[in-house]
This record gives structure tokens, sequence and C-alpha cells, in this order.
């Protein structure tokens, strides 16, 4: 298909764009297959380049002959397009509908896109899974890697490396993969290096209401547990819900079956109650009135921030389970794609410090979320704006990124990055022109080939000039367990990204700037006093040879 | 002391508020001024101090098992729970305690015991440290359109209102006394602030005697004054701050306002604040709701919007931000009044100073504007924060609400104020405390008569002690010169710009705050790199007097030297980069924690202590033991 045939009208001369806290700019739009672009031909005004893929709808006024686009971003941005002339604005709103809706992956933007950048550490290659089992391996060798989804036929949505207890056979990984949702039988999420305890994540076991049971799926997780020991299996659903699973061929591990196991249930939300979480937030956010009742009564009710305690909570109760009481845990909630990733992910941020840098968090992204099989193209296919029936679209990962940024305004030294990586992770997730979150899972980022045919996020963000951006001035490596507070008065609505586009930022920027100066100014006159005091102790030395020669 | 039934009672359990199974045991004293619990155990130094002047009630709680719990609400919102083990003790404490925190006469507040190791020189000296008359001429007065009258020396036509006053100078004395008999408690319209830079005014008063009809040509005349000394304007707002039902009401018993038909080139404006009632009752709410233990996200959320409490502090800094636009971007003049003039209207002006003159972001600007709009203008302090047993109804945060106005003015502006959140906090402990003498009373006149010996002979004044104490207080990313602290601030008043001030409300819940503080590192930094500077002077210095030594050396001794040039004529960077970096010596080490050696003791640590009991909704499983770390509740303040 030629993304011709869906532009009717390229080119429009004298229309207006009206972005928040940005002077009004008349110029000439453009559309072009993956851009929407508006240029005044102005050296001293900023152009606007919009992917159409970053479109999450759009309304369309008209006012006589003068048109009015309200488009809505997945960033959660909304800009307004007036465009004289009401058959050129249809054109503009019909082809910006098609070519905001592509179906196809392959005709997305990554596959276009051509950096300017030279690609110096190629990021498809930064995180490989043979890298971390050597990480695992000089700490225990109670673990193996085994090939047994090497073609994606056990395990549909795993990698085809997974790290598996040393004694458990592939047979019995196969027999215990059809015991688990979507074949994903449990499996090595995180090492605890302080005390040899582990984390492990998994689906719900298939137990249907006939509790049937799966010697090898005991066993396989059996064998985490040191002798004598227990562990914890959390089900990230609440008992009711998990009961309600049954009837449907799922479930939860029976006391009976796993005696060596205690299981708590939490109670973190089903993707399609957070995609409606998200809406009602934003449509709070962006509410008129002014009234600070409707504010807070519509946030209470959009519950998003109960969300994040959850989620929150949940990640500090595994974390919990694994320092505090020196016990393995499981997590696991239904498909073992969403809730799950989101309490393995955190509960790392809170015990291992590695995952507090940059390289780290990128690593952790890359091995819970990315490997890990985040169907990141179905849950960010459309954002906050979308206005047609939800498929299968939820925030998952952007809730996350919430719980994150939270740890990080508690412990604002600990983290190596700054709120601006979690900021633009979620654009990227919605919208890229990197190949990173294309695809549902390890198999079908192979069959797009995008290590070939895109260019990874990492690739970009790596490279120093950008990585300043990323980094936090106050970071100070801290080698501790950090341990969050989750009272409702602890949690903060995330400005950054959800009052971004209503709110003038300058003020606060400004407050960065002076942060970053007062540390820089703080090193620079370190090495001055350094080097002057070295210099000083030399000539000191050499006058008394000086001496000592006379 | 007459009112302590019970000195001292031994093994008392002082319950954690973060986790009701974490206890303290250890002994409670009862002093004439604290309320005292040491904590068993040699090694931690565990102790709480409580004022009782602090203290808001008193709760005997049902007997449990453990004791007979005792529950202390503080005045700071810093909430006690002891269980003492026998049934007498815990009722002689409770009569005591209830007895100690409601002092019936000034005398026996704090302020005339506390007695710290200083001089009389120096605690006279406390009391001049602010000069109110050195305020005003900083604004620019007196000037040739206004001055101080004298007519209110003897406090004779409002004994509300401080001695000096300053009124147009084209007001005559009977056209004073003439407004002042249709306002309210007598207090006629006098200015609060003056803006040098385009004349307008900010002045104060309280609502007009009008009923339906009535009027006041002195009053009148006095408004025509006030228009008529800001040259460039051809017309005034008089801004009411109660709702305007409330105002209308008033007229049926002879009050209300301004009726503009009567009062030549006046804008009425009306502001709806609600009345000091309905914010007590909205501050009690949201207390309650920052003491609920473990709420769910929904139950604080909601608790918080049935508390209003934002939708007023919202209120009240739009009331601010509109007269400090017509002063600064109109320049026209704004009289304020709301009923008597005390409480609202101290709120509006002193928020719309704020936003308009960068003097009252410093600390001692935030100082001179208290002392001004609340303490001499008569705000009534000793009712309003109950100071001494009294009238329930009297008391309402008026001054809490100004001084979260601040705060939430800091939060959209960071870089505005010299002074940080722990500033306003430590004002607001001390406005309550009643350890200094500067909020005792309701009126200049009151402090003045009744016991001026006793305050200025036995008290000692707060603002030269919070100066003195002024590096914990600064705010790291205060500059002066930057864009945003340059005149008018323009703060948003969307609904989601007003938050809830933890640090406030849940000041003593220390494992509700981040483990980390980004403005203590940057203090910390700052205070490093002033040192380095010291530093760097010094080594400056030194290599000047060796280079001059050197230059005569070296020229005298050229031959032997040849030899070793290389060492130190190598480019300093080189040199530089060929050696391991040495912070041993002068420097200070930079530490970023406050106190690294102990947390590398993981289990003792701050950051780690903070296990909160995340299992709560595990459906029935028994929850987990989480760490037993001992805190010290104790605060700075009420150590004293």
């Amino acid at each position: 298909m030629e993304f011709a045939e869906l532009i009717k009208t390229p080119r429009v001369d004298g229309v207006v764009l009206h972005r928040p806290f940005m002077p009004t700019v008349e110029g000439t739009l453009c559309l072009t297959g993956h851009h929407l672009i508006l240029s005044s031909r102005q050296d001293n005004t900023e152009e606007l380049w919009l992917l159409h893929a970053n479109i999450d709808s759009t309304e369309k006024r008209f006012v006589g002959s003068l048109g009015t686009i309200i488009v809505k971003c997945k960033d959660l941005r909304v800009i307004q397009l007036d465009i004289p002339g009401m058959e050129e604005c249809l054109n503009i709103a019909s082809s910006i509908e098609a070519l905001s809706t592509l179906d196809s992956v392959s005709l997305m933007y990554p596959f276009f896109y051509r950096p300017l950048f030279e690609v110096i550490e190629d990021g498809w290659q930064s995180f490989a899974p043979e890298e971390s089992f050597r990480d695992l391996e000089s700490m225990t060798d109670e673990w193996r890697l085994s090939e047994v989804n090497k073609d994606f036929s056990v395990c549909p949505s795993y990698p085809s490396l997974l790290t598996v207890p040393k004694d458990i056979d592939d047979e019995s990984l196969c027999k215990a993969a059809s015991f688990r949702h979507g074949g994903r039988f449990p499996v090595l999420s995180y090492y605890h290096k302080k005390n040899g305890m582990v984390m492990m994540r998994a689906a719900q076991p298939l137990t249907g209401t006939n509790g049937r049971r799966c010697k090898e799926d005991e066993k396989l997780i059996n064998a985490t547990l040191c002798a004598g020991k227990r562990g914890y299996i959390i089900d990230t659903r609440t008992i009711a819900v998990a009961q309600q699973a049954k009837a449907r061929g799922g479930g939860f591990e029976q006391e009976a079956n796993y005696p060596q196991w205690r299981r708590i249930h939490k109670a973190i939300e089903r993707s399609n109650v957070l995609q409606d979480s998200l809406i009602k937030l934003v449509e709070a956010c962006n509410d008129q009135s002014h009234s600070m009742d409707r504010w807070l009564s519509k946030l209470e009710a959009s519950n998003w921030q109960s969300n994040v305690k959850e989620i929150l909570t949940t990640a500090c109760l595994a974390a919990q389970c694994i320092d505090r009481e020196g016990a393995s845990v499981l997590v696991h909630g239904t498909e073992g794609t969403d809730s799950t990733l989101q309490v393995t992910s955190l509960a790392q941020i809170i015990l291992d410090p590695a995952c507090r840098t940059i390289r780290g968090f990128e690593a952790l992204i890359e091995r819970e979320w990315l490997q890990a099989g985040h169907p990141f193209h179905q849950r960010c296919a459309q954002s906050a704006y979308s206005n047609g029936k939800p498929r299968s679209e939820a925030p998952v990962f952007l809730l996350f990124l919430d719980c994150v940024w939270q740890i990080l305004r508690q412990f604002p030294c600990s983290f190596q990055f700054n709120e601006n990586l979690l900021i633009m992770l979620f654009e990227h997730a919605y919208t890229s022109q990197f190949g990173t979150f294309l695809g549902n899972c390890v198999a079908e980022r192979g069959k797009l080939q995008l290590s070939q045919k895109t260019v990874s996020l990492w690739s970009w963000v790596n490279r120093p000039q950008e990585l300043e951006r990323f980094l936090n001035p106050l970071y100070e490596p801290n080698n501790l367990v950090i341990w969050p507070s989750v009272a409702p008065q602890s949690l903060l609505l995330w400005e950054g990204v959800f009052l971004r586009w209503n709110r003038s930022t300058k003020c606060l920027d400004e407050a960065y700037q002076e942060m970053v100066h007062i540390i820089e100014y703080n090193k620079e006159l370190q090495n001055k006093v350094n080097s002057l005091r070295r210099q000083l102790a030399q000539l000191e030395t050499e006058d008394k040879m000086v001496a000592d020669l006379k | 002391m007459e009112h302590i039934r019970m000195p001292k009672v031994e093994n008392v359990r002082l319950v954690d508020r973060s986790s009701s199974r974490r206890t303290h045991v250890g002994t409670l004293y009862l002093t004439a001024t604290h309320t005292i619990f040491v904590g068993e155990g040699s090694e931690d130094r565990n102790e709480l101090w409580v004022l009782h002047s602090l203290v808001c009630n008193v709760v005997k709680h049902k007997a449990s098992q453990s004791g007979y719990p005792l529950l202390i609400h503080c005045k700071n919102f810093q909430v006690i729970q002891f269980i003492i083990p026998q049934e007498s003790d815990c009722h002689d404490v409770y009569i005591s305690l209830s007895r100690l925190s409601r002092p019936e006469k000034y005398e026996e507040l704090y302020c005339f015991s506390f007695n710290p190791n200083v001089d009389k020189a120096e605690r006279e000296h406390s009391w001049d440290f602010l000069d109110l008359k050195a305020e005003y001429s900083r604004m620019g007065l007196p000037n040739k359109l206004w001055h101080v009258t004298p007519i209110n020396r003897e406090y004779r036509v409002c004994d509300t209102y401080p001695a000096d006053l300053f009124v147009p100078k084209s007001v005559t004395l009977p056209v004073i006394v003439g407004s002042s008999k249709f306002r309210s408690r007598g207090r006629f319209p006098t200015l609060s602030y003056y803006c040098k830079e385009n004349h307008a005014t900010i002045c104060r008063s309280s609502q007009p005697l009008s009923g339906f009809s009535a009027r006041c040509l002195e009053d009148e005349q006095m408004l025509q004054a006030i228009m008529k000394s800001n040259p460039g304007s051809r017309f005034m707002y008089v801004v009411g701050t109660r709702p305007k039902l409330n105002a209308m009401a008033n007229r049926a018993a002879g009050k209300g306002y301004e009726n503009e038909d009567n009062y030549c080139n006046i804008k009425f404006q009306f502001i709806g604040i609600e009345n000091i009632h309905v914010m007590r009752n909205s501050q009690q709410k949201l207390i309650e709701v920052s003491a609920l233990r473990s709420p769910s996200m929904g139950e604080f959320l909601t608790g918080l919007e049935n508390s209003d409490w934002l939708r007023h502090i919202k209120s009240i800094m739009e009331a601010g931000l509109f007269i400090s636009k017509a002063v600064a971007e109109e320049g026209v003049s704004v009289l304020v009044h709301c009923s008597d003039g005390w409480d609202r209207t101290a709120q509006v002006c002193s928020v719309a100073s704020v936003l308009l003159d960068p003097y009252y972001r410093t600390l001692k600007g935030l100082m001179v504007l208290i002392e001004k709009d609340w303490v001499s203008f008569g705000h009534m302090f000793s009712h309003r924060c109950g100071h001494l047993i009294g009238e329930a109804k009297e008391v309402s945060p008026v001054i809490d609400q100004f001084l979260e106005c601040v705060w939430q003015l800091m939060e959209q502006f960071p870089c505005a104020f010299e002074y940080s959140e722990k500033f306003l906090i430590s004002i607001h402990n001390h406005i309550y405390s009643c350890h200094y003498g500067n909020f005792i009373c309701n009126s200049q006149k009151e402090r003045k008569d009744l016991i001026l010996c006793i305050i200025k002979e036995k008290a000692h004044s707060i603002w030269l002690h919070l100066w003195e104490k002024k590096l914990d207080f600064m705010n790291p990313l205060f500059k002066p010169d930057q864009s945003q602290n340059q005149g008018l601030l323009r703060p948003s008043t969307a609904p989601y710009c007003f938050k809830y001030w933890r640090r406030l409300y849940n000041r003593f819940d220390r494992e509700l705050h981040p483990r980390q503080s980004e403005l203590d590192c940057l203090m910390t930094v700052k205070e490093e790199t002033q040192q380095l500077e010291e530093e760097l002077a010094l080594y400056e210095q030194k290599m000047a007097v060796l280079d001059k030594e050197r230059a005569k050396t070296l020229y005298m001794q050229k031959g032997v030297l040849d030899s070793k040039q290389a060492l130190w004529s190598l480019p300093l960077d080189i040199s530089l980069a060929n050696t391991p970096q040495d912070y041993i010596g002068g420097a200070p080490n930079l530490c970023l924690f406050g106190d690294q050696t102990k947390s590398s003791d993981a289990d003792n640590s701050d950051q780690e202590s903070g296990v909160a009991d995340f299992s709560s909704h595990s459906s029935g499983e028994e929850s987990l033991p989480s760490e037993d770390s001992v805190k010290d509740p104790d605060s700075d303040e009420t150590a004293m």
C-alpha cells in the first residue's frame, strides 16, 4: 500500500497551530506518510513534527468555512489546528485518521526511520540473556540456562533462553508449561545475592474446577527452596478473582499440593480496568471547571492513585519476603504478562541497587518487560483519549513507570537517572521511531526482523550526548534496600506526565537547572582546590629539594 | 506544682503510631511545663518532650489488655499514645494534663518560665530585632501622600489597631474619627502595603456599619482620599472577602458592605472566603484524615475532598492574587475587609504582599510581614490559637491557612523563596507553643497594657531566635535574581496545583516522608561549596606568595634546577590526570546522606527501617512481622 493513496491533500497554507504554553504558529501544514508537519518557514518559530502514530484521536469542528481539528496525542498533549477551507479540513482529518490507525506493523515508522546519528553501540545486542546468566553463575551454580523454548513452541510469549533450576530437565519444563496459562512455567526473575533467595514468575496454574495438579510443576518450584524452608506465592489477584478463574480452567496453587508454600493474595486490577482508570484520570486533569471538589472527586474516582498504591505495596511485599523473611517468592496473576511483571520489576528496584543505574534499569526493562513478553503492541495501541471500545489496551507499563517515579521521589539521591528517563520511556512505549517496543514478545520481534530493520531505542539513549539529559545530578550509589512508603499521603500525582501539558513548567525547570548548577559548581571548585593543593605540595617539596641541594 | 497529681509513672508504654505493634517501655514524668517520656535502655537515648501549651486535648480510651490508653493530640499535629498500667495512674495523669494544658492566665504560659541562658540585655535586644518603622520606610513611607497619624497613639480610636497607622495626608483627624465610628470595632481604613513603583496601596479595615441605607460622609471622604493618594488611577477596588450571602445577611444587623452608589469611583468585588467556624471544622476534618491509620487511597482522597480544606486555601489564594494583580498590573489601590478585618483581611493582605514583593519571600521579610499584618494589626492569636482556656468557638486556623498559602506558592515557585518549608513549620509550631512572647494576647494594646512588663521582662522574642538558626531554614534553590522572583508571582489556581501539606500535617509520622531530601542534600553541597571557596582563596594567596619567592630563588638557582624542571613545568591538567585524586586534607568529605557510617549497617539505617505493613490486604493470611527499629520520636522543637 502506498501512503500517497491516503493523503488526499498533502499541503495546506495558512493553518494556525495552538499548543499548550507556546505561542500560536501560522504556517503550512504538510502530511507525509508518517508525519504531520507544520512550519511557518521562519527561522525563529518552532516547527511541529508529529508522528501520526502518536495521534490517539481527533475531533473536528466547523465555524463557517474555517475548520478546526483537535488532535489528542498518546503522550496526552492536545493540540488544535485551524484549517481554512472545509474541503481541506475534511481531507486532512480523514488522512490523519487513516494514517494514525494503520494496522500493519511493518508500515510503522521505525521501519522507515534512518538515524541521523552514528550507531556506536547497537542496542539490540546490549542486553543478551547469556550475559545476565553469567552474572548469576558467578553467584550460584543452582541454575541453568534452558533452550527448551528455542523455537517458541513450549511458550510462545517467553524468550528462547530461560533460567531454571539446575535439577529440572527440559522434559519436566514442558510438562510444567502445559500446566501453566500460556505455557508460562515458573522461571527465575531475580536472585538476591545477600541471602541467596530468589524471585520467580509464572502464569496461573491450570487447576480448573476439579483441582488438577502437576507433579513437575510442584517439583520445579520446590527445587528453588532450601531444605526445610518455606516460600511465598504472591498471587496478584484477590482470592475471589482467583476462584472465578477456576471456572475458565485457571486457578491457584492448592495448599495440599504445595505444602511448602504460603499463598498471599493481593488486589492488582486487571488491565481493562486500568485502561478505564487512565482515561478517567486524564479527563480529571483536563477538567476545565476549576472546581476543587470536582478535581478531587474525579481524581479519587479514577482510582489511578489506588492502583499505584496497590502495585507498589505488592512489590514491597515481595521484596520484604525475600530480604526480611529470607524466603523465596513466586509471583503470578492470570497470564503472567502484566501485574506479575509490575511486581517483579519493582521488587528488583527496591532490592537491587544495580537496577537504579541507567544501564541496570534498561537491562531490567529489557529482561522483565520485553524479553518476559509484556504485550507492548497490544497494551500501548491506544492511550487515554481512545474513544473506541478498548481491545486489550492498558497502561500497565505506565503504571510501572509511575511506581518507579514514586520511589524516585522518596529516594531522590539513590537513582542514577531522573524523571526525564521515565517520561521518555512512557512516550516511546506508545509511539517511537525506534523498534524496541514493537511487537508483543520475542518471537514476534524475531519475525518482524526488528533488530535488522529498525534502530533500537537503547542505541540512541546510551549515546553520551543523550544520556546527559537523563542523569540525576544528586545520584550517590546507595547499596541498601530502599523501602518506599506506600501511605496515601506519600504517593503523589505524577505531574510530569499527567499535568505536563496543563501547566507551565518554567519555574520547575529553572529549579532543576539551579540544582544542576549548584552541584556542578561544587565539583568544579573541588577540582580546582585539589589541583592547587597538589601544586602547592609539589612546590614545597621542590623548595625543600633545592634547600637540600644547597 | 499544684496541678500535678502524679509526677512520675513507671512502666508506661509509648505506642508507635506507624505500627501499633511497636511500643517503647519507659517512664513518664510530668513537670510544670512538659510531659516527658524516657525510654528504658541506656543505649537508645529515647526521650519525648511535649510542651503542655502544645497539647490540644487529652483523651482516655477504653482499657485494653495491656493497660489504660491515654491519647494526647497536639496543636502541631503530633499524636501521642501512652498505655499506663494502672487505671488510677492513668486518671491522675489525665486530670493533671487536662489542667496543665489549659492555662487560665497569661502568666501561666510557658514563655514566662522559659529561661534560656541569655542575659537581660540580650533578651531585650531580641525584642528590637524587628522594627516596623523601618519596614514602612523600606516601602517608601512616609512620603508626600501618606503619613503616620497620631490619632491612635493611646488606642482610643481603635483598641485593636496598632498605635502607629498610615493614612493619606489629606485626611483630617475628624474624618478618621468619623470613619472609624462607621466601621466595626472602629477599624477604619488604613494602609497595609504601599507599592513604591506605582503608588498603588493595599488598605485594610473592617466592614462599614451601612445596614441597608446608612451613609457616612467621613468614611466616603476617607475612601476618596485613599483613591486620590494613588495619582495614577481613576478608581479603587473594595474587596469584600466574605461570601456575598454572608455580607448581605450582615446588613440586617446594621453592618454590611459599601454601596457603590454612595462612594465615588469604587468597584466592589466579592471574593468569598468562609468564616472562622467553617475553617475550624474544615481543619478538624483534615486532621482526622491525616491521622487515619493506614487509610486506603480512596479513604484519604475522599476525606481530603470532604474536608474542603484545599478549596478554602484556593479561595484565599485567589483573593490574594486578585489584589496583587490590581496593584501590580492595573496600578489600582485596593481596600480589603471582611467583618472585623483581623482574620480573612489579614490573610489576603499578607498573601497579596508575598505575591507582590520579593522581600516577603526572604526570611526577614516573612517575619516582618507576620509582625505587621498579623501581630500589630490585632489578629487575635490567643483566641484563635486557644492559648488560654476559653471559648472553643473563637479558635480557628486562620494563620495556618496563610502559612499554607505560602507553602503552596513555594511548591509552584521553588526558586522564589529564601526560606524552606521548615521555616513555615517552625513558625507554626511557635505560634502555638507559647514558647516565646510574640504571639501572646490578642492585640498590641492588650500586650502593652496587661503584661507589657512581664512580656518584656520575662519572655523572649522568637524572631531573633529564628534568625540565629537561619541556616536551618534556607532554601538552597533560592535565586533572588531569577525571573520567577522578579516582581509579581502569578501562581496557577487550578485545583490540581493545591496539594496536601504532608510535612505539616504528618510532621511527626516520619515513615511517611521521603527518606532522602533533595533540599537537604543541596544545602550540604552548598555549605561545602562555601568552604571550598574559602580554601581556594587561601591556596591562591599562598600560591601567589610562593610564586614570588620562587621567582627570586629560581633566578638564583637556575643551573641547579634544570634537571628537575620537568616535574613541575608540565601543564597542570596532565599532571592532574596522571595522579589519583587526593581528598585527604583540609577539604571536608562530601557526605550527601548525613550519617554514612551508620547506613552501612543495613538493619539500623533509617532508609531500611520503614518497612510498612504491606501485607494488610492479604485476605486473612497471617501478616508478616516487620522490622522493629527504635525511633526517637523526639522533635527538635519540643525538646528545647
